[in-house]
């Protein structure tokens, strides 16, 4: 769909603008918020890649981003800080175990295929929990920042906060590219009708798996920021409720929108914020919320700003 | 006699004890139209299904162009040259009438593991799918959404994309299901014209359709076919009439 370029331009412009203004008011707080928030805004894109345009209901995405964050964390426990040599572990490592969930999941769908992703993350929450050598259930320290040499210091946190709003542009780019190339006709012509796909030509089966595998390995990137963010790893970034997060975060800004999954991320962890710093009992008004606009905006948030019924 | 198209020998599907398929044999000649009548509950679509690779036989023989085709799945059959339409109109419905198309060209135009240049610019795509929705008669209504067009309209986008497959074998289930007579007799119009020139085998229950654009019509009642001959020979069949036509036979 197109949401209105204007509002997209000065929606990115606008989180350009933060970290100026934010060291302007003294309120570098307002970073922080916004780089998690853009950081999950990568993962609910690529969920949103399969879920959106796949229609594959994956509950188990936290997976991807915890491949990520122990990709890193543990990297860099051993002495290894180079960002680049731990870009590609998180990123390799991630496309592999998608491929692995993928290629088992998708030969079912629907409340099969969201029981097996959800399966196979809670297996690989456990197993974090269980590698004590890397902080068990308790989690353990980053033992530092991911270092990619003299040009990018992530410990700066401006620098670092461009760095997260540079990817995500880069993703919400790439994923639009794809969507409308060949490749994505076929994934979201097998999401409108698997029999008529079929009856065409196309076995769905392998451009389903490839379009599971880059959604895995772009939010191994989110989890390699994210870690990088919390400079703190638990097994609770592979927890069933953070998959449960991102899926509603696409949920709320828009299924298959393009920029309804940043949409989403930022209503939900800001709302979340600003709740939470007003009553210990925020999730009252939160869920009421987002029942809402699930109800009456059929294509979430992303849906009401375009003022009109999208379609692909 | 020529070399048959499509040979079906002893084609057995079972649902249970129903035997929807019992034993079926069927040839269907290059150029023919051969229509497949049979009262509700004959087990067509089943057989339909079982040609076109939506459904695997329990015992049988699929020959298609003197090649062995019965393990093959829907999407390896179409490159084969095999095309269905479905008797509930199967579209991309949230789809531009041209987008339908142009998808049904793709999946015959290589691999689609391009994942960088946008598919709607493609002009290789679009103007065969241009061309073929000209050719049935939705050339102005290109840019609307499949979900939006009339049910007539939705029909006849399902042939142009089965067109587009390049198919040598037209496995066309009800293609005048559900429309007006006014849509019916277009539709019937339309399909004589490919007549002679592709090969079709036509599931249909309106004997208008069926009498106007069949070469042989072969009988199925109860999973098995009963009778096939010309159209004038299952007018005159008499075990036809008993169990299908109705004693007053057709008109």
């Amino acid at each position: 769909m197109r949401a209105r370029p204007a509002l997209l331009i000065v929606g990115l412009a606008a989180l350009a603008a933060t970290p100026l203004l934010a060291s302007l008011f003294d309120q570098p707080f307002y970073i922080d918020l916004l780089r998690r928030v853009m950081i999950f805004a990568i993962a609910a894109l690529s969920l949103n890649l399969i879920l959106g345009y796949g229609g594959m209901v994956s509950f188990g995405h936290a997976a991807y981003l915890g491949v990520g964050g122990y990709a890193v964390a543990i990297l860099a426990q051993q002495g290894i800080h180079n960002g680049f040599v731990q870009l590609a572990v998180a990123v390799g490592g991630s496309a592999s175990l998608a491929l692995v969930i993928g290629a088992v999941s998708i030969r079912t769908s629907g409340v099969y295929f969201i029981m097996i992703t959800l399966a196979f993350t809670q297996m690989l929450y456990f197993l974090g929990i269980s590698l004590d050598a890397y902080g068990g259930d308790d989690g353990m320290r980053l033992a530092a920042r991911s270092d990619f040499g003299g040009m990018i210091d992530l410990n700066d946190s401006t620098v670092f906060y461009y760095v997260v709003l540079a990817v995500m542009v880069a993703f919400l780019y790439a994923i639009h590219r794809i969507v409308n190339s060949r490749f994505g006709m076929v994934i979201r012509a097998a999401k409108s009708n698997e029999a008529r796909t079929r009856a065409i030509g196309f076995s769905p089966y392998p451009y389903r798996l490839a379009a599971f595998v880059i959604a895995g390995a772009m939010c191994g990137v989110a989890g390699m920021l994210f870690v990088n963010h919390t400079a703190y790893l638990t097994p609770d970034f592979m927890h069933w409720t953070r998959s449960g997060e991102i899926l509603f975060m696409v949920i709320l800004g828009g299924i298959g929108t393009t920029v309804g999954p940043v949409l989403g991320a930022f209503v939900l962890l800001v709302l979340e914020d600003l709740l939470s710093g007003w009553t210990e009992h925020w999730q009252i008004i939160l869920g009421p919320f987002l029942i809402v606009v699930v109800l009456f905006a059929r294509r979430g948030l992303a849906g009401l700003l375009s003022g009109r019924e999208p379609h692909d | 006699m020529t070399e048959p198209l499509l040979e079906v020998q002893g084609l057995v599907k079972a649902f249970g004890a129903l035997r929807a398929t019992d034993g079926v044999a069927l040839e269907v000649v290059p150029g023919e139209t051969h229509a497949i009548i049979g009262p509700n509950g004959a087990g067509k679509t089943t057989l339909i299904a079982q040609l076109s690779g939506d459904l695997r036989p329990d015992d049988g023989l699929i020959r298609f162009a003197g090649e062995d085709i019965t393990a093959l799945g829907a999407a390896a059959r179409s490159h084969k040259g095999l095309a269905r339409s479905f008797q509930i109109t199967s579209i991309y419905r949230e789809f531009s009438a041209l987008d339908n198309v142009a998808l049904a060209v793709q999946a015959h135009a290589g691999h689609s593991f391009r994942f960088w240049r946008a598919a709607r610019t493609e002009d290789a795509l679009r103007a065969p799918a241009r061309a073929i929705l000209n050719e049935v008669g939705l050339g102005s209504r290109a840019r609307v959404l499949a979900g939006n067009l009339a049910h007539g309209e939705q029909r006849q986008l399902e042939i142009a994309m089965v067109l587009a497959t390049r198919p040598r074998l037209l496995l066309l289930d009800e293609p005048v299901a559900g429309m007006g007579i006014e849509e019916t007799q277009r539709m019937i119009g339309f399909l004589s014209t490919l007549k002679g020139s592709k090969t079709m085998i036509l599931v249909e229950h309106d004997m208008d359709a069926v009498f106007s654009l069949a070469d042989r019509i072969s009988v199925l009642v109860y999973g098995r076919i009963i009778a096939t001959g010309t159209p004038e020979a299952i007018r005159s069949n008499s075990e036809v009439r008993r169990a299908y036509l109705g004693e007053e036979g057709v008109s």
